[in-house]
């Protein structure tokens, strides 16, 4: 009989996080098909309480908890002890957690200490027979495979953004607390501060309904034989504060700024997407001067709706990738665009 | 006073990114169709992990650079032949499989242990690196792995940007989600880094670095040990390529008003 463990953190309000009940919509979904089952919740936080309510409807029998000060840190030698310990007074054949970058820093190593296995970028969990399997891709997107184990606490880590959140009610649930003895090797590593853009320089955005991929076609000479950079990041920018899309961008054109020409300052390599960059989930893409089989096979993977704008009808990356494939030039398509959005 | 650094890197080959990948049945599981001919190139991920390693062993003298590959033994000769160029390193080599349906924790086994047998190491200076995920496997679970199996707890993914203070901590940056990095302060070695892109430029290739390693290379080569990853447990139902061919509609005879006008109303809609 498997008992399957969706371990959870809160967030810094306490609340939980989309991405926390997405792996809840997964768990609960694999307990419904595995008959004998039991789903439990195990949560991590400086306190669990109103996170464990928020979900109390949900078809968990017990909840687990591991609070405190020092557990409100995203930090390995303590997010890793929590979850041991969760697990084990669980008693977890099988893990359920979301994905996110506090939890991906430690299921593996939490698999490693229980003598279990984790599988990670699971994008589904089904079991059939009282079996349990799971897909991922590998290569970088490029294959899906459906997968089984036999070992156990077999811990899987859940894609945000591939499951549907689980719109269980609130209640009151009654948490058992689990205490961890923190040995000081824990705590060598103090949590500082996040780093990030101002808010109106902030280009990414996992919560947009668009991702707009910009290609190294932006800082190429134009019909003029002319580059046009500083108009290519206006126009682009422009384009970000009317749509509020995300921008994603192609490797190639990441990589000019790296090497210390002066072009589109705005893009790091946290924007590029492909097979060194992300590969985020958005309902809608638009590329725009992408010449490369990167941002339309690897990063565009989970995007549903795809367009692209290309002076190249014969793009073969963007034929049979994109919906619609715009033959046409993006400085001018965009400038109508932010004329009409603003 | 400045510490001098063992630094492990921990990467190895995949098939070049612009090469088809098809996936076909082997008598021991999934595999790349041609695998073994596929061109292959070091991981992108762990490349810049040991290129960070190289600048950090530069910067902080007395440190020294070990690259610890588990792959086919001809092709990693192969790969090494190019990356042996760029940057100084002593490569411990292991002979088996690179492919991305290994198994992460047998992986994580074979790593740890080849690196807990590098003569002289010392775990107050060692600081593992490799890439936060491969581009075969992709699961960002091995270096974990290995760093539990090394006894290392403070662990961090998605690294970006290491700075060493003066008073021997280390600070790091790690994406997070949203485009923002987590900034953490660790008391020091060792710890163990997965690398996101950081911020060096791939180096160029210099012959007479590449001669200084080749000395060690393949000797290192000769002597690499057999490891079997047999993915013990692990069964794979299926392993495909999406079936994702869409139909693309080729608009080319319309004006940029019609086509701003078109794509506002689908970014409404």
């Amino acid at each position: 009989m498997e008992t399957i463990l969706v371990l959870a953190h809160t967030e810094n309000d306490g609340s939980l996080a989309k991405t926390a009940r997405e792996a809840l919509h997964a768990a609960a979904t694999l307990h419904k098909s595995l008959a004998g089952s039991k789903l439990v919740v195990g949560l991590v936080g400086d306190n669990v309480q109103a996170a464990a309510n928020s979900i109390a409807a949900c078809p968990a029998t017990k909840y687990f908890g591991v609070t405190g000060a020092e557990f409100t840190q995203p930090r390995y030698g303590t997010d890793t002890a929590a979850a041991e310990a969760i697990c084990k007074t669980a008693q977890a054949t099988v893990v359920v957690a979301p994905a996110t970058s506090r939890w991906a820093r430690v299921l593996p190593g939490v698999a490693q200490r229980l003598g279990g296995r984790a599988d990670t970028h699971v994008t589904g969990a089904a079991a059939a027979d009282g079996k349990i399997s799971v897909n991922r891709w590998y290569y970088r997107q490029r294959m899906e495979s459906s997968q089984t184990r036999t070992q156990r606490p077999w811990i899987l880590g859940i894609d945000p953004g591939s499951q549907s959140a689980c719109d269980c009610g609130a209640g009151t649930a009654s948490v058992e607390m689990v205490a961890v003895n923190l040995p000081d090797t824990a705590k060598r590593t103090t949590v500082v501060g996040v780093r990030e853009p101002k808010a109106d320089a902030q280009t990414i955005r996992p919560d947009a309904q668009l991702l707009f991929v910009t290609g190294a076609g932006w800082t190429k000479k134009q019909a003029d034989g002319q580059t046009h950079v500083p108009e290519a990041e206006k126009l682009i920018l422009g384009f970000l504060k009317a749509s509020r899309a995300s921008l994603g961008s192609s490797k190639s054109l990441v990589d000019l700024g790296g090497e210390g020409q002066a072009v589109l300052p705005f893009l790091s390599h946290l924007n590029q997407i492909g097979q060194t960059g992300a590969t985020p989930r958005h309902a809608k893409g638009l590329s725009t001067c992408c010449h490369g089989e990167e941002p339309h096979t690897v990063g565009w993977r989970f995007i549903n709706e795809r367009r692209a704008i290309s002076l190249d009808p014969n793009c073969g990356w963007a034929r049979g990738k994109a919906d619609v494939l715009y033959v046409a030039d993006a400085f001018q398509v965009i400038a109508k665009v932010n004329e009409l959005l603003a | 006073m400045s510490t001098a650094y063992q630094i492990v890197v921990c990467g190895s080959i995949v098939p070049d990114p612009l090469q088809t990948l098809e996936p076909v049945a082997a008598p021991t599981g999934p595999a790349l169709k041609n695998e073994m001919m596929l061109p292959a190139v070091l991981d992108p991920w762990a490349g810049h992990a040991l290129f960070e390693a190289a600048n950090l062993a530069k910067n902080t003298p007395g440190s020294k650079v070990w690259l610890v590959a588990l792959g086919p033994k001809a092709k990693l000769q192969q790969v090494m032949m190019t990356v042996a160029q760029k940057v100084p390193f002593e490569l411990v080599a292991l002979d088996g499989s690179a492919s991305g349906f290994t198994d992460a924790t047998e992986t994580a086994a074979a790593l740890a242990d080849a690196i807990a047998a590098i003569p002289g190491l010392d775990k107050s200076k060692l600081l593992v690196f490799g890439g936060w995920e491969s581009a075969s496997r992709g699961a960002g679970a091995t270096l974990q792995m290995v760093g539990e199996r090394l006894g290392i707890t403070d662990q961090f993914q998605g690294v970006d940007q290491l700075t060493l203070n003066a008073d021997g901590s280390l600070e790091i940056l790690e994406r997070i989600e949203g485009g923002k990095h987590q900034v953490s302060k660790c008391a020091g070695a060792p710890a163990l880094l997965g690398w996101a892109t950081g911020n060096l430029p791939e180096p160029k290739n210099n012959p007479q670095v590449g001669m200084v390693n080749m000395r060690t290379v393949m000797p290192a080569l000769q002597k690499a040990k057999p490891t079997k990853l047999a993915g013990e447990g692990l069964t794979f139902a299926s392993v495909a390529l999406p079936k994702q061919l869409r139909e693309t509609q080729i608009v080319k005879d319309k004006s940029p008003d019609e086509i701003a006008k078109e794509i506002v109303e689908w970014i409404k809609k």
